[in-house]
Parts: structure tokens; C-alpha cells; sequence
């Protein structure tokens, strides 16, 4: 096992919503490559603890780039510099000796700062209370396999679903835009049989809910870069074609008369 | 040892043949009108696949309900981390597969320690699960005509887990949480995020709300109900390295066990044989990789344990297939509580591999061969992407190295048949509760048990208990109760503010999970479990003494969070020690070293032991009383189980 040494490590740190927030400097003497980047944050807030000083909050959980916990821009990288891998999965074999490493939250402000790296992420909550489901009441369904999907359908509509919400498209994004992560969530349940019913109430619930809390699209593609999952931005023009389709047809409109 | 069988420990089990006592359940409960569900407020504590599930169910019906979760948002939950798959007796294969069928792998898996009516009737209800799911849009894996995919899972020679690739908790619980958004957005479910269970409230003997802290202020506050939930998971963290996310704890299982709840079998706890080994000391969590590899994976050990040479240039002479040799008919998918002890007696015997000698080989090289790398990456290409960024190795040239780690545990609240534990009005579903996996899981049923307590069995019991509750007076949260329990909460927060020691809650939980994975992990002995039950106390003490939490109590402060879950497990520690003295026998996840075959296998004594063991709490965590449910096995013979 090898070691990677001294590293600087320029972290956020704001104590509250109303602080204005500064960077501060800690030097990591030696870390081991098997470490994870995160594991190198729990070293070192042992280490504050033991210095009589106040920890860094930042968010995880799983550890294992599925639960969508973690964030941090890393070197202004949202997740770091390993393509597709979570904040979580990132390894300090990724970098070099005498590096300086600079550690900020997810800046965007439908993400509220709440303390030091940790964000408010609640809005894409919201996007999906609007209309990100089918409405299938427990105790009704039919036998499974009534409803076949041909496996290409259900491969695309697997591709969208693995958004795991960590929202670092938005942060990513220089306008601060969530269209990859709701096109995501539209494009899972709109490309399914058993989502045709709702399609396009959905797209167009979901997309309006987006756009109060969100910057908008201006098609950089740095979402699809910077997202863990790899999802491809083929989801946005999905949710574009269905939305326009929703507002050209403008079924709540037709519905009601 | 104190056992004595106890009126609060009556299954309620329905009378009749196994198959009928669900129905005939359903036919006799009480009911609530439509109308009148909304006047009963029901708290839900967690938001994983029980938590997400009662809370949509419930709040379909018409009840009030509130949901609270520690998380930012309810799909953080840990459900979300399970990887293999969901079983269900579909027979979709035509296999052979049955309801009865997976009730009898179910009660056999869990070595003949769980109740009989709680299974079979989760056995019924997984059918509906599938249904549910797929209406909801949950992508699983499908043929190329459309219909649903199967594969197979340790303890069954059927197949019957359906799978969304690597990702089936993830795709479950999204299904869920959906569906709970969908009530959010109607109004019908209240969400309380970044909120902790601190205590539970019983007053006049009924379960009559809980006591919160709000992690972004530290503000203590009281929330009354009718009913309360706790879908809040597993106790596996009591081992500081586990495969569960960091965050996951005992603490509101734990503060209702202290208000009456009795916990039954803390010691069942489940090793899972395939996870990624340690690499260091300050590793922080294991990573599982999901038991559906060993559907194509081999597992095997060198012969020779000085051999020092790459696996492949080691002939397959020299090459001890273990799990193949000792259970020629279940193979590679022996239940995890065998191949965890298997793979634990050949690095015992220094047949280890990798550089510390700590895993055991899982090799993929025949399935590449003869299916093709493609096919193998179909099935399992996420999960050899992950083990590669995590060991920097290819598991595609270079087979795996796993090696068991503590992943779920079947021990839990005790709860009667409708998941009420013994206290009224209070209820416990998911991994949380104790009641279905008996003395270990199988493989792909963590998932099923989950979203059966929440969408198919609680909506149901739960009005049983309401409804002759209907227009009586219900205490609320001024009184004097709620404010006593607020203000224990707000002491015990500030004493550990205020101890000021030099050491972390990580330090100790770190140490405390050393030892109870020395004692009472993979392997238990009379003797290693006095040890730690004189070890335990003595470093609570320390903890109490010398704890070190920075911060205040008004912001948030991940710090403060963890001092309370550390401490709850100090508690359960002790008692999952106890508890495993006291079973003088083997079974399932509980190995005790003194009580096994000649051939080294589980020596069950269903003589003694064939009963639950429910712990009530006395205030002094290492003289708690022991009480028995006894297991009467009516429809199933009891057997030595047999994988060979």
C-alpha cells in the first residue's frame, strides 16, 4: 500500500444560512491511497475534534454511490475528477502528492447553503410531489406480467431511473438549470407502458414546477458530465418534445370543456 | 437464565389452517369508515421501503399521517442501498415455486426460529408486491418478449427474485417514495425531513406520540398521534463496520424498547458472506457486493495456504471450490449464514487471499467463458464497475476478493401479528421488527418483508386497533407527560455537551464495535461473551466520562447526533451479548462455538430454544428480563436444516 503526501485542502466553511462563509486551509501530512475522499474528511474531523475545534459538516450517507447523500465540488468539479463516480466513491489513488485539493458545497441557489458543505436540496422533493409518479393506489394492480415491456423500453426507462438526486447536474450547470435530473424522472415513467395515462399532466406538472425553483436550460451539457450515473442528456430532449406536445395539445385545457 | 412466557408476548395469531388465517384475519378485523379515517392521526418514523409504503398506503386510505425521516429527503433511506432483488412466489418459470413453497424455504432459511403465521402470510402478499410495483413503474429486468425476468438466490432451488439490475432497493424504494410524493403533493401525508426520533411517549399505556429533534435547529418538539410507526431499519452499526449507510442506528427502536417495547433476539444478527474485505484501519464502512454474483460466481480458496501465485496461474487441482464440496446441491447459493462461516473457517486456516489474507475468491472466469463477457456484464456490470473503483482491480481478469460482513439484523422490536409491539398503538415494520427471518434472511427477502409490512399488512391491522378508538379523547401534546419526556430529551442532549472529554463519538463507537464483533460476530463463545459484557460496560463508562462533542445544541451538529445513536448502542450492545449467552444452541446467524456438529455446522436445541427470546427493559441495561414466545410448529416438521 502506497501513500500520497501532503496535500492542501481549501474547505468552505459557513457556519449558518446568515454567515458569509470563508475558505480555510488544512494540511493533510499523509494519506493512503486506499482511502476515500471522504474517509480523508472523517481523519481529518477527528483530527479538528481532537484540536478542540468544530468539525466540517458535509452530507453522506450509503457510501456506496447509490443514496445520493453526498455533494461537494471538488477542484470545481461537481463529485471530483473521476468520470461518473459519486463524491463517495472517489479514491485518493486520484491524486497526486503535494496536491491542492479545493473542497466547496453545491452552489446554486435553489440549494440553500445550511452549514459549511452542506446544502438544502428539498426543491427536487417538490418537482416530484408535482406529478413524478404513476397513480396506482396499493391494492388494484393487475398480475405483472399483464403489462410486457419490451426489453429495449425497459432498459431506456432503467437508464433514466438510476438518478440517484444528489443534484449535481444543478450544480454543475452554469445556470443553475435541474432539467437533467427532472427529464430523468419524466423520461423513466413517460417511456413505460404504464405511464402513458399521466404523460403528459406529468411533463407538464413537473416542468413547471422546475422552473420555479430553477435557472433554465441552455443545453451546455456539463449536467450529463458531471452526473454519477451517466445519465445522457437525450432525457431533456424527451421531456422537451413531450412537454411541447403537452402545451400544443393542451389537454388540461381540452379537459375541462 | 430467567425465561418466563408472558400474556404480552401473545402472537395473536389467527385460528385455522396456515393457508386460511390471513383471510380469515382479514374477514374479522374492525374497520374504519372512509369518513372517519380522517380523524385519526398516524406518525410514520423512517422512509424506507415499510416507512414509504405505510405512509402512501395510509394516507391513500384517508388517515392523517405525518412522516419523519433524519434524512434531507425520504429516498436517502437505506432500503435503497439493496442490490440483488425482491422475491415472490410467481412460479413465473414454472419451476415449481409455490406460496407454500417459499413459506418453507423461508421458516428452513431462518433455521426453525421464526413464527410460522407471519410467514406464510408474507409469502402470500409477495405476489401482490410484484403487482403493486410494476403498475408503479418500478423498471425491472424483462425478457426480450416483454414478460418478467427471474434469477435465483441462496436457499432456493428455484427462481424467483426479480431484479432491476444491481439496483432493485434502489428502484423499490423510488417506487415507494413516489408513491408517498403523490400523497405529499395531495396533502393527505405530512413530511418532516431532517427530523430524529429522541423518544416515545406512552401515556394511561398506549403509545400516544413522540418526542422529535430538529437536526437544522436542535429544537426539541412533541407530536401526538393515534398510532405510531417505526420502520426505522436494522441495528447492524452496532458493529461500527458494516455494510449499512453511516447514519443507520438503533435509536428509535431503542428509545421504545426503554418505554416498554420488548426486543426480541438482538443476537440474530446476519453476516453477509460477500463484501468487499477491509483494506485498513481507518476504514469507515464495508461494501457489500450483491449475493446474486454467486449465481455465476465460484467461490474458492488455494489448497496449498502458502501459496503465494496469481489465481490464474493456480490449476484447478489446487483450487478448493469449498462451498461446492461441502454442499454439492445448493453449491456457491448455500445460505448466507453457511457461506459466511465457511469462507471464515478457510481463512482461519490461513487458505486467505489478497494482501492481508482476509477474503476468499469469487471468480468469474468460467461464466465469461461460457456466457460471454457480455452476458456477464448485462447482469452484472455495475457491480463490477464498483468493485473496481473501490479495490482498483478488474474483476473481469482478476477474480473478486469478499469476505463476510455484518449486514442485516433479524433481531428486532418484538411485534404480535399485526406488527403491534407490546406497547398499544405502537408499531414496528421492516427490519425494524423481528418477526419474519427467524434466525437468518435469505437473500432477496429483506426487500419482500419491507414493502409486505407497508403496503399489504399494516393499512390493515392498524385500523383493527383505531377503530374503537373512534371520537374518544386522545391526549395531546401539552400534556404533562409530552413535557416530561421533551425535557429528558433536552438533558440529554446538553450532558453530552457539556462532558467535555478529549475522545470522539467515532472513537468510540469504533471501539465498541471491535468488540462486539470480537464476541458476538460470525462466532460466539461462553467465554468471549462474558468478556465483553465486562468490556462493554466499562467503555460506556469512559464514554460518559470522556466524551468530546463540539458545537452547540441550536445548530446543526452531526457531532451531537452521533454522541445519542453511540450511546443507544453501548445499550443494545450489551444486550445483544446477553442475549447471546443465554441461547445455549446454534442457529441461523447465532453460531456459538460450544453447540455445533461434528461437521461444524449449527447444533440447534429445539428442546430449550425453540422460542423467541423478548427483552423487557428494567432501567439497567445488563440485568433486562428474559421472556419467551414459544414457537409451536404446527404445519412445518422441524428438521436439521441440510444444503448438501
Amino acid at each position: 500500500m502506497s501513500h500520497i503526501e501532503n496535500l492542501t485542502l481549501k474547505i468552505w466553511r459557513q457556519s449558518g444560512p446568515a454567515d458569509g462563509g470563508r475558505f480555510e486551509t488544512y494540511q493533510i501530512p499523509e494519506i493512503s491511497d486506499e482511502a476515500s475522499f471522504l474517509e480523508m474528511l472523517d481523519i481529518l474531523n477527528e483530527r479538528l475534534i481532537n484540536d478542540n475545534a468544530e468539525p466540517v459538516t458535509f452530507d453522506h450517507d450509503c457510501r456506496e454511490g447509490i443514496c445520493g447523500t453526498c455533494s461537494l465540488m471538488i477542484n470545481g468539479q461537481a463529485h471530483g475528477p473521476e468520470k461518473g463516480t459519486a463524491t463517495c466513491q472517489l479514491h485518493m489513488r486520484k491524486f497526486r502528492s503535494g496536491a491542492e485539493i479545493v473542497v466547496e458545497p453545491w452552489r446554486a441557489s435553489a440549494f440553500p447553503i445550511i452549514k459549511d458543505l452542506m446544502v438544502d436540496r428539498s426543491a427536487f422533493d417538490r418537482i416530484v410531489e408535482s406529478g413524478g409518479f404513476i397513480t396506482a393506489p396499493t391494492g388494484g394492480a393487475p398480475d405483472a406480467n399483464l403489462i410486457p415491456v419490451p426489453k429495449a423500453v425497459a432498459d431506456a426507462a432503467m437508464d433514466a431511473a438510476q438518478c440517484i438526486g444528489c443534484g449535481a447536474c444543478v450544480a454543475a450547470c452554469p445556470n443553475g438549470a435541474a432539467n437533467l435530473f427532472t427529464a430523468a424522472k419524466i423520461s423513466h415513467l413517460n417511456l413505460l407502458p404504464q405511464g402513458q395515462a399521466e404523460r403528459y399532466a406529468r411533463v407538464e406538472a413537473m416542468v413547471e414546477t422546475m422552473d420555479e425553483y430553477f435557472g433554465s436550460c441552455t443545453n451546455h451539457g456539463e449536467c450529463e458530465a458531471a452526473c454519477p450515473k451517466s445519465i445522457s442528456i437525450d432525457v431533456i430532449a424527451l421531456m422537451n418534445k413531450d412537454y411541447r406536445k403537452a402545451k400544443v395539445k393542451n389537454r388540461k385545457e381540452l379537459s375541462r370543456t | 437464565m430467567t425465561t418466563a412466557t408472558d400474556t404480552r408476548l401473545d402472537s395473536k395469531a389467527p385460528a385455522g389452517p396456515i393457508e386460511d388465517k390471513w383471510n380469515n384475519y382479514k374477514a374479522d378485523v374492525k374497520l374504519v369508515n372512509p369518513n372517519n379515517k380522517r380523524k385519526f392521526k398516524i406518525i410514520v418514523v423512517g422512509t424506507g421501503l415499510a416507512g414509504a409504503s405505510a405512509a402512501a398506503t395510509l394516507g391513500e386510505l384517508g388517515y392523517q399521517v405525518e412522516a419523519f425521516t433524519f434524512h434531507d429527503t425520504p429516498r436517502r433511506a437505506h432500503s435503497i442501498a439493496a442490490q440483488g432483488g425482491i422475491n415472490a412466489a410467481k412460479n413465473y418459470r414454472g419451476d415449481g415455486d409455490s406460496v407454500h413453497r417459499l413459506f418453507y424455504d423461508t421458516v428452513k432459511g431462518g433455521d426453525f426460529r421464526s413464527r410460522e403465521s407471519n410467514v406464510h402470510r408474507l409469502a402470500e402478499v409477495s405476489v401482490d408486491i410484484i403487482d403493486q410495483m410494476v403498475a408503479q413503474g418500478v423498471p425491472f429486468a424483462r425478457e426480450y418478449g416483454g414478460l418478467l425476468d427471474n434469477r435465483s438466490f441462496g436457499g432456493a432451488q428455484v427462481s424467483r427474485t426479480f431484479y432491476a439490475r444491481g439496483q432493485t432497493g434502489q428502484q423499490l424504494l423510488l417506487g415507494a417514495y413516489q408513491q408517498m410524493a403523490r400523497q405529499i403533493g395531495l396533502g393527505n401525508v405530512k413530511l418532516w425531513n431532517r427530523t430524529e426520533l429522541v423518544d416515545v411517549v406512552v401515556i394511561d399505556g398506549r403509545c400516544a406520540g413522540i418526542v422529535v429533534r430538529d437536526l437544522m435547529t436542535g429544537q426539541i418538539q412533541s407530536h401526538a398521534a393515534h398510532a405510531v410507526v417505526l420502520a426505522t431499519g436494522g441495528y447492524g452499526n452496532a458493529f461500527f463496520l458494516s455494510t449499512n449507510a453511516m447514519a443507520c442506528n438503533v435509536t428509535a427502536a431503542w428509545r421504545a424498547h426503554r418505554r416498554g417495547a420488548m426486543f426480541a433476539n438482538p443476537c440474530y444478527t446476519q453476516i453477509h458472506p460477500t463484501c468487499i474485505p477491509q483494506s485498513d484501519d481507518f476504514q469507515s464502512k464495508l461494501t457489500l457486493m450483491s449475493e446474486s454474483l454467486r449465481n455465476d460466481g465460484r467461490v474458492w480458496v488455494p489448497v496449498n495456504p502458502d501459496d503465494r501465485r496469481a489465481p490464474d496461474q493456480i490449476p484447478e487441482s489446487e483450487r478448493d471450490y469449498y462451498l461446492e464440496r461441502l454442499y454439492p446441491s445448493f453449491g456457491n447459493l448455500a445460505p448466507r449464514d453457511i457461506s459466511s462461516r465457511a469462507a471464515k473457517r478457510a481463512v482461519d486456516a490461513g487458505q486467505g487471499v489478497g494482501p492481508l489474507k482476509n477474503g476468499v475468491y469469487l471468480d468469474f472466469s468460467d461464466s465469461i467463458r461460457r456466457l460471454g463477457k457480455n452476458v456477464v456484464e448485462e447482469r452484472y456490470g455495475n457491480l463490477f464497475e464498483m468493485y473496481e473503483r473501490i479495490t482498483g482491480e478488474d474483476p473481469y481478469t482478476v477474480p473478486m476478493r469478499i469476505y463476510p460482513a455484518s449486514h442485516y439484523t433479524m433481531g428486532g422490536l418484538w411485534v404480535d401479528y399485526e406488527l403491534m409491539t407490546t406497547i398499544p398503538g405502537l408499531y414496528a415494520a421492516g427490519e425494524a421488527n423481528f418477526s419474519d427471518h427467524g434466525a437468518n434472511r435469505l437473500g432477496a427477502s429483506a426487500l419482500m418483508q419491507g414493502l409486505a409490512d407497508g403496503y399489504f399488512v399494516l393499512p390493515y391491522t392498524i385500523g383493527n386497533y383505531l377503530a374503537p378508538m373512534l371520537n374518544k379523547p386522545m391526549p395531546d401534546t401539552s400534556h404533562p407527560e409530552f413535557t416530561k419526556v421533551e425535557a429528558a430529551a433536552s438533558e440529554r442532549f446538553h450532558r453530552f455537551l457539556s462532558i467535555g472529554g478529549t475522545r470522539s463519538p467515532d472513537w468510540f463507537h469504533r471501539e465498541l464495535g471491535k468488540i462486539i464483533w470480537d464476541y458476538c460476530g460470525m462466532e460466539r463463545t461462553q467465554q468471549g461473551l462474558e468478556k465483553a459484557l465486562s468490556e462493554i460496560p466499562a467503555l460506556y463508562d469512559e464514554f460518559r466520562k470522556d466524551l468530546r462533542v463540539m458545537g452547540d445544541g441550536t445548530s446543526l451538529n452531526q457531532t451531537l447526533e452521533k454522541a445519542g445513536r453511540v450511546e443507544d448502542f453501548f445499550e443494545l450492545g450489551m444486550l445483544m451479548c446477553r442475549d447471546a449467552l443465554d441461547r445455549n444452541e446454534s442457529c441461523g446467524g447465532h453460531f456459538r462455538a460450544e453447540y455445533q456438529t461434528d461437521e461444524g455446522e449449527a447444533l440447534r436445541d429445539d428442546e430449550n430454544f425453540a422460542h423467541v427470546a423478548a427483552w423487557e427493559w428494567t432501567g439497567d441495561p445488563m440485568a433486562a428480563n428474559r421472556h419467551a414466545e414459544p414457537l409451536n410448529y404446527e404445519f412445518v416438521h422441524l428438521a436439521t436444516r441440510s444444503y448438501k
